[in-house]
């Protein structure tokens, strides 16, 4: 009820509009639904079709199409297409919805919420405005190939810095923050969760076993699933959905994770309100959260009750206070630096890797011949070669200052122009490029040296 | 429609047309194909452009030009791109001149399995293509796996921007392939007989009289290849190579966002870079004459093999058919396979993926035979339009309308998808859907981004048809429509099956301006199901079973319009054989 006035503080006179929405609700919900509802999403076929033929099943007057799109492009398409718009976006990353919101794409839709959690882990269910709606969470951590890891004789991952192993040379993959935003999440989860720059200092030891860097986010699991490599840094349910499918591959949380919901919102101007409202509400009652159970899905709902119909060790957050709980994410530092977050990585891991992998394979030779002998000036070497390749070139306080991180913002006409985007990212990219080089030639004389 | 336009100006008397002025008939043609390419081309990349190319305040600037020089990244992806477009082109030649020689110049057994097979790559939607050559050659694909088995060695045949050019190369080669052997079989006998008589033999004759001649054909597909591989943007993003033009042009579009500058500054040096590549072979045969007099011959004359030239051949054809055919038994074997992971055959089969997307969504397959079929017809009619009215008229500004056509090459899908949207979206048709989504949108858009290859085609078959037939035939005292319809289309009739059949299967294909334009599943091509289809792990199958659709649908359509243009050559050798 409070939600209801909540939502309807914009109406006219207060009692009167909340006396209207009380009395004018379930008719509405009677009210015959329009016969086209268009979803745009960046979900799989498999985790929307499910729910969309469930839907379609209790209302049959109601059609629904699925647009399918990757997020960033979903966006760009609500925001070209606001004459005539989807009726419903439908997607992972929460930031992709506040960037809408901010953009005044969102409808404000009336949803009943009860017997939904305000917070699961760290993080709020729902946009407190009304906006967004969490309908299943999501945590991060590493999906194998048992397959791929027996035939390579490779320990299994539990933690981040596990992957740091000389072992998984060019057995790890992920894909670009700036290209999925649920790996954006991962990346900043573990700034978080570590500090800025012990976190740089573990992704890049990390990415220095990096067979590649994806640019959509499926190619990760794809890749791990037909064995390219052996592990991927991925969403929880890419890697349960896969196993749930047949193939021979594992999931673990590593202890720095975040939970994060994932979302569906009404867009601003839908031609189908009463259908998308209905479809919100659908996928929020235990009906549809059973869905999520689905092996092709296969996510957390944001329903506690609906995990006692989940297979055997089906992860639990209501239960396991331990996932997700050690990061308190802190959406502010996450989106003043969201940007350039996503320009660093690439200046310094995506684009560069090559380099990147190169010097650490000099340093992993270097470091199996000192185990070997014992030379101090092979170690203080290997130390300074070690310090180039952990070293991120922006500190903390100038990721956090709008003059630096302002200037990766997309450009608004309300917002002063800082330093610009293309001087600072080819100084990263000189800069990463000149460590590396002087990286690979420190290993290599401290190799001589051993 | 433009097509009755066609036959003004060749009946007007040789010295009429010298002079210069333009009949109505050439004007209405000219400003219909040029209101076509306007509205559809110009318009929305314009706007897209605009919108790059000016600062916060609307004021034009050339600051981001600067920027993109001195960034070391996109000097380095620019000149990534150049080696990969050139060893490309290389790679495909080395694979493409040998099949054509074989089968325009000999009697060889297995011709026309060359023929159709040399299609297959080209109806692989490329990033289907990149996913079942990773199953295949990729760094665990069945290829390693089993050589890592038996030699313990790894081929790195997919790595990296090499990894790139064998994928382009191998999907890109039949556009040599098809422009050579039409170039080459197109050869009058009587070229080759002169030169016999001259004395020249074997690699003499070759150089000489058979190579100058095939020339034309030869630089359009390596031309067409070039580009391609220089825009193209599926194949390196499946493979992870993200330091080239085309990638970091879509990356900075779709990550940094519309308003970000630099994704459009690349899209400009694309623009400039494919011009001037298709422009360079242009120049390469202006002032020569390529045209014969005679036709009808049935090309070179194609002679016996010896026992060890046809052994040598089918050294040459097996191994390379092999190699085009893999990631099409890659593909098959995925869209049979339960699961297959890590090992070099799928752990069992099954044909549930077929019936999944039969039963959920036959309305791809009758899509894409409806949109692109439309896409070439439209082609056509457009290229032999353009071809006429820059080779057979005076218009003023007739290369304009070759340029702009030509142009459509050089924007990248992505960015004329975007432009679309932006100019047409708030058009409704009478249903009240906006013309910008709807599928006359999507086929219009096929039929622009895939004109460039239909007019190469058409321009590259009216040039070997001399214009002394023409005036032969008004001579003789025949009228333009007569003219036209009894002399040049018949003699164009292989190299405008050509054109519909590159149009056709390439559209059939196209994937970047799709996913910005296609909204509904209802409404959706091939391709797009496909893509949809293979972003989840259960879903890898189904797509893959509608690209195996997909490649056997195109691959009957190609087979059969190869079939009606051979035997409609024939049915003109005939008569031509009784008519003297």
């Amino acid at each position: 009820m409070q939600r209801l006035l909540m939502t309807r503080r914009g109406a006219l006179g207060m009692a009167a509009g909340a006396a209207a929405a009380v009395s004018s609700a379930p008719a509405r919900a009677q009210a015959a639904l329009e016969p086209r509802l268009v979803i745009i999403t960046s979900f799989s076929r498999d985790v929307t079709t499910p729910f969309v033929q469930a839907f379609e099943q209790r209302h049959p007057g109601t059609k629904v199409e699925v647009q399918n799109r990757s997020t960033t492009a979903a966006v760009a398409f609500v925001r070209e297409t606001r004459s005539s718009p989807p009726d419903l976006f439908w997607a992972s990353a929460p930031d992709a919805f506040e960037v809408m919101k901010q953009g005044n794409l969102l409808a404000r839709p009336q949803i009943d919420t009860a017997g939904i959690p305000a917070t699961i882990g760290a993080q709020p269910t729902h946009d407190a405005e009304g906006r967004y709606f969490g309908f299943a969470v999501s945590g991060y951590g590493m999906m194998y190939n048992t397959r791929y890891l027996r035939a390579n004789r490779l320990p299994v991952p539990k933690e981040w810095a596990d992957l740091k192993n000389p072992a998984y040379q060019g057995h790890v993959g992920i894909s670009s923050p700036s290209r999925s935003g649920t790996t954006h999440l991962t990346i900043e989860t573990i700034l978080q969760g570590e500090g800025w720059e012990p976190g740089w200092a573990q992704l890049l030891e990390i990415a220095g076993n990096f067979a590649q860097v994806s640019d959509r986010s499926f190619g990760v699991p794809d890749a791990v699933n037909s064995g390219q490599y052996g592990i991927g840094i991925v969403i929880d349910f890419f890697g349960f959905s896969a196993k749930a499918s047949g193939f021979p591959v594992e999931f673990v949380y590593p202890t720095v994770t975040t939970l994060v919901p994932a979302n569906i919102a009404m867009i601003e101007g839908s031609k189908s309100p009463n259908a998308a409202r209905a479809f919100i509400q659908f996928l929020l009652s235990p009906a549809g959260q059973e869905v999520l159970l689905d092996p092709k899905v296969m996510r957390l709902p944001v329903r506690p009750e609906t995990y006692a119909k989940a297979p055997a060790g089906f992860p639990n957050p209501f239960r396991d206070q331990s996932l997700g709980a050690r990061v308190k994410f802190d959406n502010g530092v996450s989106e003043a630096r969201y940007e350039l977050l996503n320009s660093l990585f690439d200046r310094l891991i995506t684009f560069r890797l090559r380099e990147l992998t190169e010097a650490w394979k000099a340093v992993h030779a270097a470091e199996a011949a000192l185990a070997r002998s014992n030379s101090a000036q092979g170690r203080e070497l290997l130390a300074q070669a070690r310090a180039r390749l952990t070293r991120v070139p922006v500190t903390e306080a100038q990721a956090a200052d709008p003059a630096i991180a302002g200037a990766f913002q997309p450009a608004r006409p309300d917002r002063p122009a800082g330093p610009r985007q293309a001087q600072l990212e080819e100084e990263w990219d000189r800069a990463a490029v000149a460590a590396y080089a002087e990286a690979r030639q420190l290993a290599e004389r401290a190799q001589r040296a051993s | 429609m433009s097509t009755t336009a066609l036959p003004a100006a060749t009946g007007r008397p040789w010295r009429a047309r010298l002079r210069f002025d333009a009949s109505p008939v050439q004007v209405a043609a000219a400003l219909l194909v040029l209101a076509f390419l306007l509205a559809f081309l110009v318009v929305p990349v314009g706007r897209v452009f605009l919108a790059a190319f000016t600062d916060g305040e609307g004021r034009l600037t050339l600051v981001h030009f600067g920027d993109f020089f001195r960034t070391s990244l996109f000097r380095e992806s620019f000149l990534n791109s150049l080696y990969v477009a050139g060893m490309s082109v290389a790679v495909a030649s080395v694979l493409a001149v040998p099949l054509a020689v074989i089968v325009s110049r000999f009697r060889f057994p297995g011709a026309a399995l060359v023929s159709t097979l040399g299609v297959l790559p080209l109806v692989m939607p490329p990033f289907v293509g990149a996913v079942a050559m990773q199953l295949v050659f990729g760094r665990n694909g069945s290829l390693n796996l089993l050589l890592m088995d038996w030699f313990g060695v790894r081929l790195e045949l997919m790595d990296g921007l090499n990894g790139v050019v064998f994928v382009q190369a191998l999907h890109y080669f039949p556009f040599i392939l098809m422009n050579l052997s039409a170039s080459l079989s197109n050869i009058d006998t009587a070229m080759e007989e002169a030169g016999q008589n001259l004395g020249a033999r074997g690699f003499t004759l070759m150089r000489t009289i058979v190579l100058p001649l095939a020339l034309p054909g030869y630089l359009a597909g390596a031309s067409l290849v070039f580009v391609k591989v220089f825009d193209d943007l599926a194949t390196p993003l499946l493979l992870n190579v993200t330091n080239m033009l085309a990638p970091q042009a879509y990356l900075r579009v779709t990550s940094v966002g519309l308003g970000d500058p630099m994704g459009y500054v690349i899209g400009v040096i694309l623009v400039v870079v494919s011009i001037l590549a298709m422009g360079g072979a242009a120049l390469l045969l202006r002032g020569r004459d390529y045209s014969m007099q005679q036709r009808g011959g049935g090309g070179l004359g194609r002679r016996e093999m010896s026992a060890g030239q046809r052994a040598l051949a089918w050294a040459f054809v097996v191994p390379t058919l092999l190699l085009v055919l893999a990631p099409h038994i890659g593909i098959a074997l995925l869209s049979l396979a339960t699961v297959w992971s890590f090992s070099p055959l799928p752990d069992g089969y099954t044909l549930a993926h077929f019936s999944t997307v039969l039963r959920e969504t036959p309305q791809f397959l009758t899509n894409t035979l409806l949109y692109c079929g439309l896409a070439g017809l439209i082609d056509v009619v457009l290229g032999v339009t353009i071809a006429w009215l820059v080779l057979r008229t005076r218009l003023p500004g007739r290369r304009v309308l070759d340029m702009l056509a030509m142009a459509a090459l050089a924007v990248p899908g992505l960015v004329l998808g975007i432009g679309i949207l932006r100019s047409y979206f708030g058009v409704q048709l009478p249903d009240g859907t906006a013309l910008a989504t709807s599928w006359i949108m999507l086929t219009i858009v096929y039929a622009v981004r895939r004109l460039p290859y239909a007019l190469r085609a058409a321009t590259a078959a009216l040039q070997q048809v001399h214009r002394s037939l023409e005036e032969a035939a008004e001579n003789m005292g025949a009228g333009k429509v007569t003219t036209l319809t009894h002399i040049v289309i018949p003699l164009m009739a292989g190299g405008l099956a050509a054109a519909f059949v590159t149009s056709f299967a390439t559209a059939a294909v196209e994937l970047s301006a799709t996913l910005v334009l296609a909204t509904r599943d209802v409404d959706a091509p091939l391709s797009y199901g496909i893509y949809v289809f293979m972003q989840s792990p259960a879903g890898r199958g189904a797509g893959a079973a509608l690209g195996v659709i997909a490649v056997l649908t195109v691959a009957v359509c190609t087979f059969a319009a190869n079939r009606l243009a051979e035997r409609e050559r024939r049915r003109r050798t005939r008569q031509q054989g009784t008519a003297p």
